[in-house]
């Protein structure tokens, strides 16, 4: 019995990780269709501020360094969503309806995010912000004019030139004279340290095995995010316009509902979400460069055999696989037949399965076999709706 | 429409040239800072090298998954080569040193170790970390018949003639290991690995011992390079060592965290279920949290806290380097030793001549921050071992050391395909793979 409970639990969990981690994407790719390669640097960036709220908080001392978990849940939110939304406003809007352009380019922005969070220090952080001021600033000044239409593409060329510039010649001299702190990376391509709070490391002992109250933290807190989208989907008035514009766009359009600004809140409460997910499997994992690059596959996973553009098939696809990996990874589907002697070669193929790697190799094939039966997931959208 | 399209056009072109530019201009800024200071460390300029200077190649990631430990590697390097710079140089000649990026990409490797050779005409190479990439240059060393000096622990099952292995071989790090955890810790082992060439050869050779000297293996596992995903394989160790057990652990990179982190909540404590880890050093525990790893136990050469006068010096100069809040490890600490192991073999031989220095490095000796060293006939150096676990500090109690240092045997001897094999490049006859003659 506690066997079951613990496979079931240790499935659950494996599960919620999985969800939390695709709940993002199964509102940017499911609800509106953008492939976005970029999500598990969205994670990272959550996690890298969990990282950072941590270190906030360390000289703050006891009562309140063992709440920052909670602290960089929202900020990890926030930081994520702004991101999320550059990146729409930057991007993304320009694509929309191309998805390989939109793959590329996001697959672009990934690789810089990665970059970026290697390479970070005050020099660059001081550069870009030059570069925008210098560009916004001259923009908008410009706009001014009365005959801007008609010099726009000039303007433009030359304000960037102008711009980049300044903000090269600022970061040579900076380099020159300025101190190492400047110079100095803030994160380094090394991988950083995030430790739990004391209340969460450690376990609850129940029925003879230990829930890991990281583990108890993380399911909590898929189920709040759940809940959470569930209420801002159904209940909300932009939730109901997010929905009417995945239902049908121009018809959305023509009623009034401004389509643009939909589309950049939905991205960003997806990128937002990706930051959640980061700093919930900081607790788990290693915070680098790399650490988005670990979940993403996964999550596309879990979106696809979900269904695209229904959040309880992600739902039930994350927990699904979840559990399936757990069972073939663990040896506890091999065990449950060792008691029938006639079952001995099923054993033996589950044996064979029993490993990390294996059962990653079993859980595709699994999923493959799936979507030849079922190609649009397991709950496809039905009539005339993302038509993207 | 067109029209609206070349505006655009020409907007986004220009705005994807100017990041460009600006992304070059910061990259090159920083370009031009690092070769300052080895122009400055070494006194001289790349442009009038001439005949008083020696180039030699450093080749590890500096990008990729492997960046993060390859860079500190790199890091000792160049402080070898600045030290022995500012005592006078090999021959009286300075060294400069020409960097190349591996990437984390094998093929990478391969490449650039033949630019280094062929168009930049290095005397020597240091270089790579994963067993992966020395496979990958091994053959373009072979063929150009070259020197590469490999500055990392690793599985042993190789002597080549134009590798020097500065790093411990198996018997030098993984067995004295599983004898010191026979002895002290427990006979049941449960074996954690990467899914790679070093964890599986290791734990073959684990697995071999372990049967020779009544020990059991109770379980393995190997995770891909870079899962996070632990709980399975937790769950198989406790079902596997219900009352406690020794776990042996040689993941690599990202997947150790999510190991620590999760053992850790699974209730698997360090007092009945020890970790005994090849792939964690000092900069490891920093990155993982000192909290996790607390009381678990490495197995290395070399740790930070040795008691030496040059470990003292070492550790005194890096920190004089790189910064106060830096920590040294083995890898580092080999990639250290190696430079001045082929500074000594050119200068007794007087050239940078490849046979010459090949011939002079054996035999040399070095008083190194892990005490004596000397390098071998089979191109391996003889190393002292030692146990540490992990204190509040996130650095290494030793808890135990070989008394001397230990003489490196390539060819595992507990492998019956490798059993009775040696390797020796002084003896034209014997060579790389020789039968040792039963006395």
């Amino acid at each position: 019995m506690s066997a079951l409970i613990e496979g079931l639990f240790n499935g659950i969990s494996i599960g919620s990780v999985l969800l939390i981690a695709a709940l993002g994407l199964a509102i940017v790719f499911g609800l509106m269709g953008v492939i976005n390669l970029a999500h598990g640097e969205l994670m990272m960036l959550g996690a890298y501020t969990t990282f950072v709220v941590q270190n906030v908080f360390k000289p703050l001392g006891e009562p309140w360094f063992e709440l920052y978990i909670l602290f960089s849940l929202p900020v990890a939110f926030i930081v994520s969503a702004l991101f999320g939304l550059a990146l729409e406003r930057g991007v993304i809007r320009f694509l929309y309806g191309r998805p390989l352009e939109t793959l590329l380019a996001t697959w672009g922005v990934s690789l810089i995010l990665r970059q970026f969070v290697r390479s970070v220090n005050w020099l660059l952080v001081i550069s870009i912000a030059v570069f925008c001021l210098c560009f916004f600033g001259g923009m908008a000044i410009l706009k001014r004019l009365s005959h801007w239409e008609r010099i726009r593409n000039w303007a433009i060329t030359i304000l960037l030139f102008i711009s980049s510039a300044i903000s090269i010649a600022l970061g040579f001299l900076i380099d020159r004279v300025g101190t190492l702190a400047l110079t100095k990376p803030w994160f380094s391509a090394r991988n950083v340290d995030v430790t739990a709070p004391t209340w969460l490391r450690g376990g609850w002992k129940i029925l003879g095995f230990q829930m890991p109250y990281a583990r108890l933290f993380i399911i909590a807190l898929t189920i709040i995010c759940l809940l959470g989208v569930y209420w801002f989907l159904n209940r909300s008035t932009w939730g109901l316009r997010i929905r009417a514009v995945t239902q049908n766009r121009s018809m959305s359009a023509c009623l009034g509902i401004p389509t643009a600004k939909v589309d950049a809140l939905t991205f960003a409460l997806g990128s937002g979400l990706a930051g959640v997910a980061g700093c919930a499997v900081s607790l788990l994992g290693s915070v680098g460069p790399n650490t988005g690059q670990n979940y993403i596959v996964d999550t596309f996973m879990v979106v696809v055999v979900g269904g695209v553009g229904n959040l309880f098939g992600t739902v039930v696809a994350g927990l699904s696989i979840g559990i399936i990996n757990y069972l073939i990874g663990s040896g506890t589907l091999a065990l449950i037949f060792t008691s029938t002697e006639s079952l001995k070669p099923l054993v033996d193929f589950f044996l064979f399965f029993a490993t990390s790697s294996m059962a990653k190799v079993m859980v595709f094939a699994i999923i493959i076999t799936f979507l030849q039966v079922k190609p649009a997931g397991l709950f496809p959208q039905k009539g005339r709706t993302a038509e993207l | 429409m067109s029209k609206l399209g070349r505006r655009k056009f020409l907007l986004y072109g220009s705005v994807g040239l100017g990041t460009s530019i600006l992304l070059k201009g910061c990259a090159s800024s920083e370009e031009t800072s690092t070769s300052t200071t080895v122009d400055s460390s070494t006194g001289t300029t790349v442009s009038d090298s001439g005949g008083d200077t020696i180039k030699v190649g450093i080749l590890h990631s500096l990008s990729g998954t492997m960046a993060i430990s390859e860079t500190t590697v790199v890091e000792a390097e160049k402080l070898a080569i600045e030290e022995i710079n500012a005592a006078g140089g090999v021959l009286g000649k300075q060294i400069v040193a020409i960097e190349e990026d591996g990437a984390s990409d094998w093929p990478t490797f391969a490449e650039k170790a033949r630019k280094l050779i062929d168009k930049d005409n290095v005397t020597t190479v240091f270089g790579c970390w994963t067993s992966a990439s020395r496979k990958a240059v091994l053959p373009v060393f072979e063929e150009k018949k070259h020197m590469l000096w490999y500055p990392v622990q690793y599985e042993g099952q190789e002597c080549s003639q134009n590798i020097f292995y500065t790093g411990a071989a198996p018997n030098q790090q993984i067995e004295p290991a599983v004898d010191w955890l026979l002895a002290n810790k427990g006979k049941e082992f449960f074996l954690v690995g990467s899914d790679y060439v070093f964890p599986r050869t290791a734990n073959t050779i684990i697995k071999e011992q372990l049967k020779a000297k009544s020990g059991t293996t109770v379980g393995e596992d190997y995770l891909p390079l870079g899962d996070t995903e632990v709980t399975p394989i937790i769950t198989k160790i406790k079902a596997a060592l219900p009352n406690g057990g020794v776990i042996f652990n040689s993941l690599n990179g990202d997947s150790n965290v999510a190991f620590f982190k999760q053992l850790q909540g699974a209730g698997l404590s360090p007092d009945k279920y020890p970790v005994m880890s090849v792939s964690i050093a000092e900069e490891e525990v920093r990155q993982i949290g000192k909290d996790y790893l607390k009381d678990h136990y490495a197995s290395w050469n070399y740790f930070q806290t040795v008691e030496s006068p040059a470990n003292q010096k070492f550790v005194e100069a890096f920190k004089a380097k790189y910064g106060e809040d830096r920590v040294t490890n083995d890898p580092m600490e080999a990639a250290y030793i190696m430079v001045y192991l082929w500074k000594q073999a050119v200068e007794q031989a007087g050239t940078t001549d490849l046979e010459a220095v090949r011939k002079a490095a054996i035999g040399q000796e070095f008083d190194a921050p892990e005490g004596k060293v000397k390098m071998l006939p089979n191109h391996h150096i003889s190393k002292t071992v030692r146990i540490g676990q992990v204190r509040d500090d996130g650095l290494f109690d030793i808890v135990w050391s070989t008394e001397k240092p230990l003489d490196p045997i390539p060819w595992n001897q507990y492998v019956p395909q490798t059993k009775g094999y040696a390797c020796d490049w002084t003896d034209p006859n014997k060579g790389g793979r020789y039968k040792v003659e039963k006395i």
